[in-house]
C-alpha cells in the first residue's frame, strides 16, 4: 500500500509540469494583453505600452517567461495579481474555503439521496417506482443549471420568500473569518442567528450545484446494482437465509460501489474546480467566479497559477479515490 | 416420514414470449440420510427446481406444487420470513462456480461468520472457534489464518471448500450441491466429491447431488433421479439404473459415456432438448427417440416403480429381452 501510494505521488510531478505549460500557454494564446485591458477604452501610447510590457516581463521571450515561472514556482512564489497586486495563493486561500464549503453540502446531498435512490430504483427494477426515479434524474440530468438556479431563486426567494437571493450570509451579520467556512465562522461568532443566516444561504446553491452529481450518481447506482445483484454471490447470500436488506445493503452494495466512487470522485473534483454557473448566479465568492474574472482581465499570473492549483486539487481527489478503492475493492489492493 | 416430499411441482417464467415450462409435474423424494441424484442435460430443470424450493428464483419465475413438505414444514404455505429460518440452516446449498458464489468484497471468516450470527447467535469469539472448526472439517490446512483471507486469494477447489464449510454451519438436515464439481480440475473434483460422500455419512444428512456427469453418479449417489426437459423420465437405485435403465434417454445417455463406447465412434444423442418453442407433444423426448412408435406422440403412460416410473409407453426391460 505505502509502495502504491509513493508510486502514484511521483507520478505527480510529470502530471505537474505538463499543467504548468497548458496553463501557462493557454492565456497567452488569448488574443489581447493585460496591459492593452488595463488601459481601457482611450488606448495608451506606444512607449507608455512597451514600458509596461517591460515592467511586467512581458517583452522577453515566451521560454524566459516560462523558465522564470516554473523557478518562482520551486520557490514557492506563485505570482501576484496585475489587477489587485495580492498575492495568487492569498487570494486562492481566501476564496476556496466557500468554493469547499458548498461543493462539501452539494457532494453529501448528492450522495444521500443519490445511492438511495439509485438502490430503491434498482430493486424495483421496470415498476412505476424505478421508472419515476429514472426520469426524474433524467430531467436534473438534462436541466441548464443557470434557469434551475433562476427558477428556484424567483420561487423560493422571490414568491415564497423563503430564502435570500444571494451571498454566503446577511448582512446583518459581521464578524472575523477564522476559518473562511462561513458554517463553522459564523457559529464561532457567537451571534444568535448568524448560522441559521448562513445555512438559508447555503440551501438554494447546494440543491443547484447538486443535481447533475445527485443524477449521475442516482443512474451510476441502478446500474452498477442491478449488474452485481445477478451475481452467483448474491444467490449465495439469499441462500444463506439473509434478508433482502442485508443481501441488498451489504453484499451488493459494496460490489456495486466501486463504479459508483469513480462517478463521486469525478464530481468532488469539478465542483472543487469550481462551480462558475452556480458561483455566478447566487454571487458566491468562489474560486469559478474568480477564474472567470481573471480570464476576462487577462491577469496571467492569477490564471496560470489558480490552474495550477485548481488542477493540483483535482489530483489530490483522484489520488483519495484510488486509495478509496483499495479500502473497497480487496483484489486492488492485493495487486 | 421422509425429509423431503414434493409432489408436482412445476416452475414457469414469465419471458417476452409467453410462459416457459421449466419444470414441469416434477416429484422429488428424499429420506433422511440419504444421497439422491438428479441427472439431466442442460436445461432439463434440475437446477430450477432445487431454487424453487430454497425461494431463489426471481418473481418472474411461477412456481406451483400439490405438495411441497420439507422437514414437517409445507414450503408452500410458510412466509419468507419462516423459509429464511430454515434455508441456510435445516437446508443448505452450494454452487457450480465457487470463485464467483463467494463475494469478493469480504474474507472467508465474514462470510462464514454471518451464517454462524445469523442461526446460531453465536458472538464473535464462539464464531471465530466455530469458523475454524469447519474449515478443518471440510479439509483446508492453516484454517487460522484462512480466515482473514480473500475468495481471489484462495483456488477454485478451495473456494468450494468453504462453500461447503459455509453449507454446514447450521448443521443442515438436507445438503442440495447443484454441479459442485463441473467448474473444478478433475483431481479436485474427486477430492470434493469424497469430501462431500464423507461429511454426509459423519454427520447423517440427506445429499441432494445435482449433476450432469453419470461418472459422478456411479460412484456418489443411492438412487437416482433422471430429468428431461423438466420432467421426471425414470427413477432408480444406482446399481439397477446402470445394468437396466428402463427409459430410452436414460439408456441413450448411458451409451454416450465413453467408458461404456464399443465402436469407433462415441454414440451420441442426436438433437437437443426442446426449447419454448419447439416443445412436441405426447412423449418430449420421442423427436430424439431410437424407439419411438406412433402412439408416442398421444398420451404418455408412467410406469410401475418395477420399471423406474419411468415416463415411456414403451419402457425398455433388460430382463424381458434377455
Amino acid at each position: 500500500m505505502i509502495g502504491f501510494l509513493l508510486k502514484r505521488i511521483l507520478l505527480l510531478i510529470p502530471t505537474f509540469i505538463g499543467i504548468t505549460i497548458v496553463s501557462f500557454g493557454f492565456v497567452r494564446v488569448l488574443p489581447g494583453d493585460p496591459v492593452l485591458l488595463m488601459a481601457g477604452e482611450r488606448g495608451i501610447s506606444e512607449e507608455r505600452y512597451a514600458a509596461l510590457l517591460s515592467e511586467f516581463g512581458y517583452d522577453r521571450p515566451i521560454w524566459q517567461q516560462y523558465l522564470e515561472y516554473l523557478n518562482n514556482l520551486v520557490h514557492g512564489d506563485f505570482g501576484n495579481s496585475l489587477v489587485t497586486k495580492q498575492p495568487v495563493l492569498s487570494e486562492f486561500f481566501t476564496l476556496f474555503p466557500a468554493t469547499v464549503e458548498l461543493a462539501f453540502c452539494a457532494i453529501i446531498l448528492a450522495i444521500f439521496i443519490g445511492i438511495p435512490a439509485g438502490i430503491i430504483a434498482a430493486t424495483k427494477r421496470g415498476t412505476f417506482i424505478d421508472q419515476s426515479i429514472m426520469g426524474t434524474a433524467l430531467v436534473g440530468y438534462s436541466m441548464p443549471i443557470f434557469w434551475w438556479g433562476l427558477l428556484l431563486i424567483i420561487v423560493f426567494s422571490g414568491t415564497l420568500g423563503w430564502t435570500p437571493v444571494s451571498g454566503r450570509i446577511s448582512l446583518l451579520y459581521f464578524f472575523e473569518q477564522k476559518t473562511g467556512f462561513m458554517l463553522i465562522d459564523s457559529l464561532l461568532s457567537g451571534q444568535k442567528g448568524a448560522f441559521g443566516s448562513a445555512v438559508q444561504h447555503l440551501i438554494l446553491p447546494t440543491i443547484v450545484l447538486a443535481t447533475i452529481p445527485l443524477a449521475v450518481i442516482a443512474r451510476q447506482t441502478r446500474s452498477a446494482m442491478l449488474e452485481v445483484l445477478g451475481e452467483d454471490y448474491v444467490r449465495t447470500a439469499r441462500a444463506k437465509g439473509l434478508a433482502s436488506r442485508r443481501v441488498v445493503g451489504v453484499h451488493a452494495l459494496r460490489n456495486a460501489m466501486i463504479p459508483v466512487i469513480t462517478v463521486i470522485g469525478l464530481s468532488v473534483g469539478t465542483l472543487l474546480a469550481g462551480a462558475i454557473l452556480t458561483e455566478t448566479i447566487f454571487s458566491w465568492p468562489g474560486i469559478g467566479k474568480w477564474m472567470i474574472d481573471s480570464i476576462s482581465r487577462r491577469d496571467y499570473p492569477v490564471v496560470q497559477s489558480g490552474l495550477l492549483l485548481i488542477a493540483a486539487i483535482i489530483m489530490i481527489v483522484n489520488l483519495l479515490v484510488d486509495i478509496t478503492y483499495g479500502l473497497i475493492n480487496p483484489r486492488i489492493r492485493h495487486q | 416420514m421422509g425429509l423431503l416430499d414434493i409432489q408436482n411441482l412445476s416452475v414457469d417464467f414469465q419471458t417476452a414470449g409467453g410462459l416457459f415450462r421449466a419444470v414441469d409435474g416434477v416429484d422429488i423424494q428424499c429420506e433422511r440420510g440419504e444421497i439422491l441424484s438428479i441427472v439431466g442435460e442442460s436445461g432439463s430443470g434440475k437446477s430450477v427446481s432445487m431454487l424453487a424450493m430454497m425461494g431463489l428464483l426471481p418473481w418472474t419465475a411461477k412456481i406451483n406444487a400439490d405438495k411441497m413438505v420439507f422437514d414437517g414444514k409445507d414450503l408452500t404455505k410458510i412466509s419468507k420470513r419462516e423459509r429464511r429460518k430454515i434455508i441456510g440452516k435445516d437446508m443448505a446449498m452450494i454452487f457450480q462456480e465457487p470463485i464467483s458464489s463467494l463475494n469478493p468484497c469480504f474474507t472467508v471468516g465474514f462470510q462464514l461468520g454471518e451464517s454462524l450470527k445469523l442461526h446460531l447467535g453465536m458472538n464473535r469469539a464462539e464464531r471465530k472457534k466455530r469458523s475454524i472448526e469447519l474449515l478443518e472439517l471440510v479439509g483446508i490446512p492453516a484454517p487460522e489464518t484462512r480466515l482473514s483471507a480473500f475468495p481471489h486469494q484462495l483456488s477454485g477447489g478451495m473456494n468450494q471448500r468453504v462453500m461447503i464449510a459455509m453449507a454446514l454451519s447450521g448443521d443442515p438436515k438436507l445438503l442440495i450441491a447443484d454441479e459442485p464439481t463441473t467448474a473444478l480440475d478433475v483431481t479436485i473434483q474427486a477430492q470434493i466429491l469424497d469430501l462431500l460422500v464423507s461429511l454426509q455419512k459423519e454427520k447423517e444428512m440427506a445429499l441432494i447431488l445435482i449433476t450432469h456427469d453419470m461418472g459422478v453418479v456411479a460412484e456418489t449417489a443411492e438412487r437416482v433421479q433422471v430429468q428431461y426437459a423438466g420432467q421426471r423420465v425414470e427413477e432408480q437405485h444406482v446399481t439397477g439404473l446402470f445394468t437396466d435403465p428402463h427409459h430410452p434417454y436414460t439408456s441413450a445417455l448411458l451409451n454416450a459415456l465413453p467408458e461404456r463406447a464399443v465402436g469407433r465412434k462415441l454414440p451420441s444423442i442426436p438433437g437437443v432438448v426442446p426449447g419454448q418453442y419447439d416443445r412436441p407433444t405426447g412423449c418430449l423426448f420421442a423427436p430424439r427417440c431410437a424407439h419411438v412408435q406412433d402412439d408416442c406422440h398421444g398420451n404418455v403412460t408412467r410406469q410401475s416403480a418395477e420399471l423406474g416410473n419411468a415416463l415411456c409407453n414403451h419402457p425398455l426391460n433388460a430382463k424381458v429381452t434377455a
